[in-house]
């Protein structure tokens, strides 16, 4: 499916024509991320977000399948076969460091290609199968990550993986025997390294595979844009290649500046120096926090002190971190408000910057200690997260007075002039309507 | 229906934590959180600076021959290092043959050839320092309970690690008055040390360095405690990375590679789009 001026794949070199007749897989390209996918010309940089989230995987997969290589995940040589391949593996420390600080990298990416999905309502009618694809994406890269985070068998290791698997033995009845199912003994030990590598290595590629089905959504209604009005004529569009490909290359170079700057100047400031301390279950350390990544629902999980009747606070805890990510599945359905973009939401401004805030501010606080004041903030910020969601967003949405939207992306983009630059001849008054600009493009 | 549900648990959730966070702030307005000795009189470590800090770190060979020594003469009698190899001090600047020499000052485990029984060897450059102690229970019972840490990969496992070596070796000191007088559980017992650098104040192991000249240094260094402790920690920071200045350096040719591809990928964005309003 795609727009009627999308452009045909026509290829002239006998060699193309041959394998396209046979194997439409230069076709397949040329309509996914070629000249034949028309693009709403109007995307800023946060569109390049999704070009670097399959470019941070892809950097995940081959350093990861080289570390493999090299790796030994047994629990009595783990820890010192991740030093070999930091001394004595040519160029391995810089596959470990690409590997550990990609995982953070990746991250940053995904919470920005969230945050843009966010703000532009990206996951509104008809896109919402693109993001719960991709908020399935985001949970196998956590489950991923926290994996992956137990493999060098570091002090940290050892006890995140002790309390994340401890958060299942909060389920009544069955919790216990859960967690050690989970780890295949009482305590993580060989048994649950094995297992987690052997997760770590397949779930990348279960990742892969919803990637590609993410962006199969995708092409199906055409990619969102900052005006959230759709696509309409062929003048809203530009080809992605070469505009999109040639504003990605731009965007993937400023972000490998920002990785290797990271990666060979400060390799270990997103990590934690525990880490570099072997696993010992006979000592645990003063303060047990996971990667920065999960410290916003670390966070919402400390929150919870006190035991609800029966409910113990633990279990609430744990309830409560899993909705805080779940609700996100249904945030199609709880924010029905007609508009997608921001820009033209003027009640729904206010409480997503809050939210952005809240959501910095528990991050904050999950990488704090366990003590007051970071308890209490913890606990008021995330009675905003869930406020946020499920009480504030769908009330804005009915109601909300939206500013007016631009008629179309053409004149969103060219206010009041035309493509040679001269003024439009129309008397000026911009298009009220403040419904959505509902228009399926075919 | 799911905005029905939705708003249910949303309203639980918010009013559990909104009443948690009162009873929380309630408590916390009225009740202080007694401090803890640690609070009080842990130190951040001292300011360090070293040849292979910044972009263009490099390392001080003279300087890490020296620490070399200072952990030989003084820190391996109890302490390991058990990532190096002796062949990897080739590349602090000892020639293959004092490598030679230092490999075979030490006895590594082996196997006696005839018998087959456990015995010890010379060790070799491809052999890596042997252990302090043969096992967890032997290096307790020498240290009043307490294992002396394997020192490979310490300027990594502590955070800001170099100037925590060098702060803990030179931090040795008479507890405070004011620690007596309000933490009078936090003080030293007999077999510990007061050490504000130490994440409990008080440490196992006995100031190692105590006195200018203890370890002699061939290169003409005056070997003063402070100088001792600094060269120790520039080894130590050679020990768990290696690597480090190799690092630093591919770090540069990448980035500036880098800026070179990203103003080139800015150049073709502005040409492609040159005719395009967006």
């Amino acid at each position: 499916m795609s727009f009627p001026w999308a452009k045909q794949y026509n290829p002239t070199n006998p060699a193309m024509q041959w394998i396209d007749q046979r194997l439409p897989l230069p076709r397949l390209v040329y309509n996914a991320v070629g000249a034949g996918y028309p693009v709403p010309r109007n995307l800023n940089y946060f569109w390049n977000f999704g070009v670097l989230a399959g470019f941070a995987l892809m950097v995940q997969i081959i350093s990861g399948i080289v570390l493999a290589m090299h790796y030994a995940p047994n629990a009595l040589v783990a820890f010192d076969s991740t030093e070999h391949i930091m001394r004595d593996v040519n160029y391995g420390w810089m596959m470990r460091y690409m590997h550990a600080n990609g995982a953070s990298f990746f991250f940053i990416v995904i919470y920005i290609h969230i945050f843009r999905g966010l703000y532009f309502s990206s996951y509104k009618a008809p896109r919402e199968m693109i993001w719960l694809l991709g908020m399935t994406i985001y949970l196998l890269a956590m489950a991923t990550a926290f994996m992956g985070y137990v493999l060098p068998w570091g002090q940290m290791s050892f006890w995140g993986a002790k309390v994340i698997t401890g958060l299942f033995s909060a389920i009544p009845l069955i919790g216990p025997t859960l967690q050690e199912w989970l780890l295949g003994g009482f305590a993580p030990d060989n048994a649950a390294l094995n297992r987690f590598f052997s997760l770590h290595y397949l779930l990348p590629f279960v990742i892969a595979g919803v990637v590609i089905l993410h962006i199969w959504a995708l092409h199906i209604p055409g990619s969102s844009n900052p005006t959230g009005v759709e696509i309409k004529t062929e003048s809203d569009t530009v080809p992605f290649h070469p505009y999109y490909t040639a504003k990605d290359g731009f965007g993937l170079g400023v972000y490998l500046v920002l990785f290797a700057i990271v990666m060979f100047f400060l390799p270990n400031y997103l990590g934690h120096a525990d880490n570099y301390i072997p696993a010992n279950p006979l000592s645990t350390p003063a303060h047990i926090v996971p990667e920065w990544y999960f410290w916003p629902f670390y966070a919402i999980l400390r929150a919870f002190t006190f035991d609800f009747f029966f409910i113990p606070a633990k279990l609430l805890g744990v309830l409560a971190m899993f909705a805080s990510i779940l609700l996100l599945f249904f945030l199609p359905w709880l924010d029905k408000s007609p508009v997608r973009s921001g820009k033209y939401r003027p009640l729904f401004r206010p409480f997503f910057w809050v939210f952005v805030v809240v959501v910095l501010i528990l991050g904050y606080c999950g990488g704090a200690p366990a003590n007051e004041p970071y308890v209490m903030i913890s606990q008021l910020a995330s009675a905003y997260y869930f406020a946020h969601f499920l009480i504030i967003l769908p009330i804005i949405s009915s109601i909300e007075r939206p500013d007016p939207l631009p008629a179309s992306i053409t004149e969103a983009v060219l206010k009041g002039e035309t493509e040679s630059g001269a003024p439009i001849g129309i008397d000026g008054t911009p298009d009220r309507h403040t419904g959505p600009a509902v228009q399926p493009a075919e | 229906m799911i905005r029905f549900f939705g708003m249910l648990i949303g309203l639980f959730f918010t009013a559990f934590l909104v009443y948690s966070f009162g009873y929380g702030a309630y408590n916390y307005i009225t009740d202080p959180s007694a401090e803890t000795a640690e609070h009080v009189f842990h130190k951040k470590p001292k300011e360090l600076h070293l040849a292979s800090d910044g972009v263009f770190g490099t390392w001080d060979k003279q300087q890490l021959q020296r620490g070399y020594g200072v952990y030989k003469e003084v820190c391996s009698a109890c302490h390991s290092l058990r990532q190096v190899a002796f062949r990897d001090l080739q590349s602090i600047g000892f020639s293959e043959g004092q490598v030679k020499a230092i490999a075979a000052s030490f006895q590594v485990p082996s196997v006696d050839p005839d018998t087959g029984e456990a015995a010890t060897r010379e060790g070799l450059p491809a052999d890596r320092f042997p252990l302090a102690y043969p096992n967890d229970v032997a290096a307790r019972a020498a240290n009043n309970n307490a294992i002396p840490p394997d020192l490979s990969l310490m300027t990594k496992a502590r955070h800001d690690g170099s100037a925590y070596v060098y702060s803990l070796l030179t931090g040795y000191q008479n507890p405070p008055k004011a620690l007596a007088e309000e933490f009078p559980d936090s003080m030293p017992s007999p077999t510990t040390h007061y050490n504000p650098y130490f994440a409990n104040l008080n440490l196992a192991m006995a100031p190692p360095l105590t006195t200018t000249g203890q370890v002699s240094y061939d290169d003409g260094t005056k070997a003063s405690v402070q100088q001792m402790s600094k060269d120790v920690a520039a080894f130590l920071t050679w020990t768990a990375e290696p690597k480090l200045v190799k690092r630093k350096q591919t770090g540069m040719y990448v980035v500036l590679f880098l800026l070179i591809f990203t103003v080139l990928a800015y150049f073709a964005y502005r040409n492609v789009w040159a005719d395009k309003k967006h």
